[in-house]
């Protein structure tokens, strides 16, 4: 259990800004606000004066009353994956389901992707996509290795479960002859 | 406009998608100088974090130069190059009036525990972000600053992010002179954080991690004794023994969802997501830390529930604090470090990427190749 390099030690006070921060109040239980100078409890009602207008299907927090003041407007839910996700929205925060579903409906979506793709006439480079160039540049034994891993056992898999359905096969007819 | 685009967990490409637009008054449009993949994305990029949606444009580190206004911005003009903080706040609401910016309530809709980011999925408000040509900058009033005169634009993006959440992290330590500092992570923020714990007087900083490349890197940036944890044996134990077997004044967890270290961890958060990561880092800083210290964590974990040890929090008396780092509180004292060469931000830049080559620069990134610290994408 001995330290797997030399560790220099060094003296502190040598280190460029050491200890112009340190601050006998910095409490790590000292409250914010005050740190803040906060004078008084902030409005907890405040809004900004301006909405931005709701002109896209927001899902929304059911733990707050309404939609924030500004919102993303990027990937409007659909498809399947949009069903999951208002269905997971009806659940708070504080359920698992509320988020397993998002998870679920996240993978749905990659093949929702897939096909929207393939519907407008594109092809997805996967290779592209995972950034596999650099990894055969920078790691190729391992990425080698990580690729013959995966191929292989993908090939046991199928070849298990073909001869897996032979036997029921064979087992079923036997069964048959039996009784 | 050419922008990044998720396809699914692992896979992204660059591709030509609308100009964003002006959505509410208060809201800029940026052509962006500069943008950074963070480890907090590759959470998002291995499919970790729910409601990551295909079709969104990641990227919450970004500055740019503005090109376009809403007709309630006062404090920006067109030209004007700023730097924009990684968290979306409205400057009014009952928390940001605290200075928790990071904890803004009217930024977003569909999570009330965590405010809106720029291009981190819908749970935090559902942004498109900054990996891209441009992007939409909601309340332009509030978070972004001007860049100031002279700044180079590497040490300016690096204040969106990974400058911030490492000074907050030795901030939220409560680090009293001559502490012990540990950290756990020796990504771009935990280095960061082992180089702020000096600001706030530290008399010896510690980092753990498992790449030796990035621990040599940490050695030399930050000043500290570094450790990789694959090498010394059980960290925790490890720790309680160089510290006269007592443990650690104070613990930082730089490292969140992805941890390495522990088969159950791995398998229960990472792989089969039943938990919000795994909380590796999390549960050896509660359990190296010394009776009464303090464990601060900005280790990014998602929503649900994790398995970590909160009956030791207890029974030590441990104070843990922990929040997204509230960038534009700590603006004006980070940027007189760099202006006055107290901290070197640029320092962690060891890649640059084309943002059309935006998929190698993620898989170089999260697979940890060719000694990568900190990839910059120039759009």
């Amino acid at each position: 259990m001995e330290p797997n390099v030399v560790n220099t030690p060094i003296d502190p006070k040598q280190i460029p800004g050491w200890g112009v921060d340190a601050d006998p109040k910095n409490d790590p239980t000292y409250p914010m606000r005050a740190r803040m100078n906060v004078t008084q409890d902030p409005d907890p009602k405040h809004r900004p004066d301006t909405l931005q207008p709701v002109d896209v299907e927001k899902l929304r927090s059911i733990e707050r009353p309404n939609i924030t003041a500004v919102y993303g407007t990027t990937v409007p839910p659909m498809g399947l994956s949009g069903a999951i996700r208002r269905l997971a929205f009806k659940y708070s925060e504080n359920r698992y389901r509320h988020w397993l579903p998002l998870i679920v409906a996240d993978r749905v979506q990659v093949v929702e992707g897939i096909l929207d793709d393939l519907v407008h006439g594109k092809v997805p480079n996967i290779w592209a996509e995972k950034g596999y160039d650099v990894e055969w540049k920078h790691n190729r034994s391992a990425f080698v290795t990580k690729m013959a891993t995966i191929a292989a056992v993908t090939a046991g898999t199928i070849i298990w479960l073909n001869s897996g359905s032979k036997n029921k096969g064979f087992r079923r007819r036997d069964n048959q002859r039996r009784y | 406009m050419l922008a990044m685009e998720y396809r699914g967990p692992k896979r992204v490409r660059a591709v030509q998608k609308p100009m964003p637009e002006i959505k509410h008054p208060q809201d800029a449009i940026v052509r962006v100088l500069r943008t950074c993949i963070c480890g907090s994305d590759l959470h998002l990029y291995n499919g970790n974090v729910p409601d990551t949606r295909v079709g969104s444009t990641f990227g919450h580190e970004f500055i740019g130069e503005v090109v376009e206004i809403g007709s309630e911005v006062t404090k920006l003009k067109t030209g004007d190059r700023v730097i924009v903080p990684f968290n979306i706040a409205c400057g009014e609401c009952h928390f940001c009036r605290q200075g928790m910016f990071g904890n803004c309530h009217e930024s977003n809709t569909e999570a009330t525990a965590v405010g809106g980011i720029f291009g981190y999925s819908h749970t935090a408000g559902g942004y498109d972000g900054g990996q891209a040509e441009y992007a939409r900058v909601p309340y332009a009033n509030v978070g972004p600053t001007i860049i100031p005169e002279g700044m180079d634009l590497d040490d300016a993006v690096l204040l969106t992010d990974v400058v911030p959440t490492g000074y907050q992290a030795a901030e939220m330590a409560g680090i009293q002179p001559n502490d012990t500092v540990v950290v756990f992570g020796a990504g771009p923020v935990g280095i960061m954080a082992a180089r702020c714990a000096w600001l706030f007087g530290a008399g010896r900083v510690i980092i753990i991690d498992k790449q030796d490349y990035r621990l040599e890197f940490a050695r030399n940036y930050s000043y500290c004794e570094a450790y990789n944890f694959e090498e010394i044996g059980d960290p925790v134990v490890f720790i309680k023994k160089i510290t006269d077997w007592m443990g650690a004044d104070v613990v930082i967890d730089a490292v969140g969802a992805e941890a390495a270290g522990s088969a159950m961890q791995t398998i229960t958060g990472r792989k089969l997501l039943l938990q919000a990561g795994s909380a590796t880092a999390v549960h050896w800083a509660i359990n190296s830390v010394k009776k009464g210290g303090v464990v601060s964590i900005v280790g990014v974990y998602g929503p649900t529930d994790n398995l970590i040890p909160i009956g030791n929090v207890l029974n030590k008396g441990l104070t843990i604090r922990a929040n997204q780092a509230s960038v534009k509180r700590l603006l004006p004292r980070l940027i007189e470090h760099i202006q006055n060469g107290t901290l070197n931000p640029k320092g962690l830049i060891t890649h640059r990427i084309p943002l059309a080559e935006v998929a190698d620069g993620y898989r170089m990134f999260s697979a940890k190749l060719d000694n990568c610290i900190k990839p910059v994408m120039i759009p």
